[in-house]
């Protein structure tokens, strides 16, 4: 039951090929080891599923992988802040997929949560109802969104234990709770790994059932200073 | 004073005490700075909060409080975070009273388009994030755009980019007017002083009709103003 494992461990079978989600909302609660660990992996032709790109103009988070041309699919709502993702778009290099946010979450709901797809009337009228069912429930128009899941989930929380158990902290939820659930090997990156019982119930935030590998990820100091130095840098902070 | 910052002086004036509001990136989040000090909101970010305050100072920041552009914020007493299937029943759920956007293109229809610039053949960026999702559950829309750009007009008789919501503004407030959406096109409501209407008709591309109660535009003086 002890899922705690090297993060060499938790992504040796991710292939060439393969889907994966990554959690956090332009680099905030991103997993940031597991993305250097596959960039140091070398694995190729990804589709990503992550909910926007990069953290604005900088080298962080999802944008390392398309700089190490590990991408062949993006799907997601928003790629306008990492530019070398727009440019292997425009060159053929990258296939982008767009939804809009709040369709892509419910997407990756229904992915986990069992469901067939969710009816959504956001987007009709505009190109984001292309090549989808439309349906008529009670007098109104909605659109059919398909499930969406993965080879691999890559998420990020505050806390962990080794059943797997994930305390969230802050606005660091964003899509980790969500693809937590739609992942066929969910890794879960925590600041701090906790011994069974520390985490509250009431503070679980994701529940142990979908967490297959809790990794040790920066701990909570240097945590600290990589998003200090990254807005100093974004001129976000002074 | 700039035209983005008259912009969203103005925009602040659509706000009331007590909404459940959403702000858009860039021009819309500055229109916080400019709200009267009896009108206290709920700010929604997208990304999963509600009553967020100021960006914080170097070594007051947060590495998990961060807005929808990822840029540090504070959260104010009374303050909740959630995920994003939260954030966006919220949004979609019809919850946020009003939101206010920019945009690259409005038109006389009410639709507004501000998700897809052409990258390539078919290509478009940067995305459309939340907005559509936005545009659809708030209660009201209010659009932020410069009047005109390289192009000429934005404000439009039939949007020319992609659009990211159908029939589903409210208000559209450029430097130099305000106009009202309703069910049969634009009704110009303020001009800017300086300006006649026939300025504005000269700037629009767009077909309006002048509200019979067409006064100036509603600028708060700086000084009524708690920075």
């Amino acid at each position: 039951m002890d899922k705690v494992m090297s993060l060499d461990q938790a992504v040796e079978s991710v292939r060439d090929g393969a889907t994966i989600m990554l959690g956090g909302f332009l680099g905030v609660g991103a997993p940031l080891r597991s993305i250097d660990k596959l960039v140091e992996s070398g694995v190729k032709d990804l589709t990503v599923i992550s909910l926007a790109n990069g953290h604005p103009g900088q080298d962080f988070d999802v944008a390392l992988l398309y700089k190490n041309k590990q991408v062949r699919k993006l799907i997601t709502s928003h790629a306008g802040t990492t530019q070398i993702a727009l440019d292997q778009y425009a060159s053929g290099e990258l296939e982008i997929e767009y939804f809009p946010l709040g369709s892509f979450v419910e997407k990756i709901r229904a992915g986990g949560a069992g469901l067939g797809g969710v009816l959504t009337p956001t987007g009709l009228g505009t190109l984001a109802e292309e090549g989808k069912e439309k349906l008529v429930v009670q007098g109104a128009e909605y659109l059919l969104e398909l499930p969406l899941r993965a080879d691999f989930a890559f998420i990020k929380g505050y806390r962990g234990d080794r059943y797997g158990n994930i305390q969230y902290r802050g606005v660091a939820l964003s899509s980790n709770p969500v693809m937590a659930t739609a992942g066929e090997w969910t890794v879960a990156e925590v600041n701090e790994i906790v011994d069974v019982g520390s985490i509250e119930p009431e503070s679980v935030g994701t529940p142990s059932v979908f967490v297959h590998a809790v990794v040790q990820g920066h701990p909570f100091e240097t945590h600290k200073k990589i998003y200090a130095d990254l807005w100093v840098r974004s001129k976000q902070l002074k | 004073m700039d035209a983005r910052e008259m912009i969203a002086r103005r925009a602040a004036r659509e706000l009331s005490d007590g909404q459940v509001v959403n702000l858009g990136i860039g021009m819309p989040t500055a229109v916080a700075n400019y709200l009267p000090a009896d009108v206290e909101l709920t700010l929604q970010s997208e990304n999963g909060c509600l009553l967020f305050g100021s960006t914080p100072s170097l070594g007051d920041e947060d590495p998990d409080v961060a807005n929808a552009g990822g840029q540090p914020i504070s959260l104010k007493p009374g303050a909740s975070v959630f995920d994003l299937a939260t954030s966006f029943a919220i949004i979609r759920g019809g919850h946020v009273d009003v939101t206010i956007l920019g945009a690259l293109e409005v038109d006389q229809e009410g639709s507004i388009a501000n998700w897809a610039r052409p990258l390539a053949p078919g290509k478009y960026a940067p995305g459309m994030g939340g907005a559509m999702d936005l545009l659809y559950g708030a209660r009201k829309v209010v659009v932020t755009l410069e009047h005109s750009g390289k192009g000429g007009s934005k404000i439009l008789k039939r949007c020319r980019l992609p659009i990211t919501g159908k029939g589903v503004v409210d208000i559209i407030v450029t430097e130099k007017a305000v106009f009202r959406v309703n069910g049969d096109g634009l009704v110009l409501t303020e001009v800017l002083e300086g300006l006649t209407v026939d300025d504005i008709r000269e700037a629009t591309e767009a077909d309006f009709v002048v509200a019979e109660n067409v006064g100036p535009y509603q600028l708060p003086s700086p000084a009524s103003v708690d920075e």
